[in-house]
């Protein structure tokens, strides 16, 4: 391919990007609307996305939609907050104590690439059919990035900070509570970042598994019903949600590495 | 103090310590053990729910020596299979498409890296009615769950290819699949190897979890089977049989997919990890 043929392709005019992806996306809706209206699609297999919008009344007046996004929300977040405690303090002795870390954090890192979801029906066993079974299993979810990046931001603090507290006679705790911490904070919270994204995903799944409380029971509920409109508004409900955890926890974790 | 500190941690003149990484492993080991066996034997929990080490190793060695289980795993592991190759090559792919277009990646990549760390597991209920309650939607399940780390873990490896490789490349006026065969593909199998093991730890989970919601066959209905008849040593066999084969995968995928250059294993051991989400 010559250069001529590249530069000649860049001289087309193209949308910006924003522009282009929302183009793309109506278009596509568009598209399943008129392949849904043509008959092209089973309307009961995939209703169109008309419907499907329409029948989100039917999920906030009937389903509870707001009380299911409460509970999955409060279960996801206490299980990032018991997460966050177990989990840095685990990071901390891993860090503090150098031969405990070379021996576990191989098995911290297995973890976090074993599929330790299907742990639930240990724990359904354990703690029975309740909300202790989801928020533990989303501690468990969100456990191996937490403890991997507090490791990884307490190893990493500059030593002349080290110093300075060593010089000041700082205890352990001020050491950890004024230099260590501060210093790890953006690696600390990336790490409890994708912790909270892994404990929502396990929390869905694990209420859509065990057709209890929240968001994923809903979904279940409705699939069970064949109320298939209103399936794909909580599916897209649940994508809309997990979305913007993303994206606001993005922009707080660009500006606490900005602020470092 | 300090300065004690930093002798022991130069290496120098410290005596060789105690609790080594091998002691320390064995410790840990021994101390999970002794509490399982404590805690199932307190009287905590209910009788049989964290039974005694040995009924599951009975448990395991029974169900290592039944026909039917085999059939469970055998099903399970197609899923699997099919359901790897199937999303690691469409994510390999569309990571290609989006790597290697500026414009197209700018304009399509946000959708895949907002949908990524969505529960894909909320899509089972649009995939049993599409494909039905057999195989069929397991392997859907597993093959959309691992697309989206393959596909933007290629697609941020193909940004990565050193520029001076490529012009090296038009200046040997490679065809587009020289290109990729002989500069892309060399430059990526870090990514590649990534993709691969986020790839199969998640599919793995997608074909397990649609299996515990709705099937007749395969491991994951095998260890629901046991669960609602209380049977939970062979319950657990069941998981542990999970967990090894999970493990095996990833050690196979180390094997063969050997990575170029003097790399920190350590550190490329998880980096992968978190990718999916940056």
């Amino acid at each position: 391919m010559s250069d001529a043929a590249i530069v000649s392709r860049r001289s087309f005019w193209r949308p910006p990007p924003l522009l282009a992806r929302l183009g793309v996306l109506a278009g596509l809706l568009a598209l399943w609307e008129a392949a849904s209206y043509a008959g092209l699609v089973n309307a009961f297999i995939a209703p169109p996305p008309s419907a499907i919008f329409a029948s989100f009344e039917m999920l906030f007046v009937q389903e509870g939609l707001i009380n299911a996004f409460v509970r999955t929300f409060a279960e996801a977040l206490a299980a990032a907050s018991i997460g966050s405690v177990i989990g840095i303090s685990a990071g901390y002795a891993l860090h503090r104590y150098k031969m405990a870390g070379l021996a576990y954090t191989d098995w911290v890192a297995a973890m976090a690439s074993a599929p330790l979801v299907l742990l639930y029906p240990l724990f359904l066993v354990i703690f029975g059919r309740n909300s202790a079974t989801i928020v533990a299993m989303g501690v468990v979810g969100c456990l191996p990035p937490i403890i991997l990046k507090a490791k990884e931001g307490l190893d990493g603090v500059r030593s002349v900070l080290l110093n300075v507290g060593r010089a000041y006679g700082l205890s352990r705790w001020a050491m950890f509570s004024m230099i260590q911490f501060p210093a790890a904070l953006p690696t600390i919270f990336s790490g409890v970042r994708i912790g909270l994204l892994f404990a929502i995903i396990n929390v869905v799944g694990v209420e859509y598994l065990i057709v209890f409380g929240g968001l994923g029971q809903m979904i279940s509920d409705l699939g069970d019903r064949f109320e298939i409109p209103g399936m794909y508004a909580g599916i897209l409900f649940v994508v809309l949600v997990s979305i913007c955890f993303f994206f606001i926890t993005e922009k707080i974790e660009k500006w606490l590495l900005s602020s470092k | 103090m300090a300065a004690v500190e930093q002798i022991g941690r130069a290496g120098r003149a410290a005596p060789r310590p105690f609790w080594t990484v091998g002691r320390l492993r064995v410790a840990a080991l021994v101390v999970i053990f002794a509490l399982w066996e404590i805690a199932g034997a307190s009287g905590l929990f209910y009788r049989g729910v964290l039974p005694s080490s040995y009924l599951v190793v009975w448990a395991l060695l029974g169900l290592l020596t039944s026909m039917d289980f085999w059939f469970h795993a055998g099903v399970t592991g197609l899923e699997v299979l099919v359901a790897f190759v199937l999303g690691c090559s469409a994510g390999a792919l569309a990571g290609l498409m989006l790597g290697a277009n500026r414009y197209v990646g700018a304009v399509l990549e946000p959708f895949l890296h907002y949908l990524a760390p969505t529960p894909k597991i909320v899509f089972l209920p649009i995939l049993l009615i599409l494909f039905g309650v057999g195989m069929g939607s397991k392997i859907a399940l597993g093959a959309i769950s691992s697309f989206f780390p393959m596909a933007l873990g290629v697609a941020a490896g193909v940004r990565q290819v050193n520029p001076v490789l490529l012009r090296v490349g038009r200046t040997f006026s490679l065809s587009r699949f020289q290109m990729v065969r002989m500069i892309y593909l060399p430059a990526l199998v870090p990514s590649l190897a990534t993709g691969l093991r986020i790839g199969l730890g998640i599919s793995i989970v997608g074909c397990l979890m649609s299996e515990i919601k709705l099937s007749r066959m395969g491991l994951g209905f095998s260890a629901m089977e046991y669960y609602r008849v209380f049977d939970i040593p062979s319950m657990l066999a069941v998981l542990i049989f999970i967990f090894f084969c999970a493990a095996l995968g990833n050690v196979a995928i180390d094997k063969f997919v050997r990575l170029p250059g003097p790399q920190d294993r350590q550190k490329r051991k998880w980096s992968g990890f978190t990718r999916r989400f940056t």
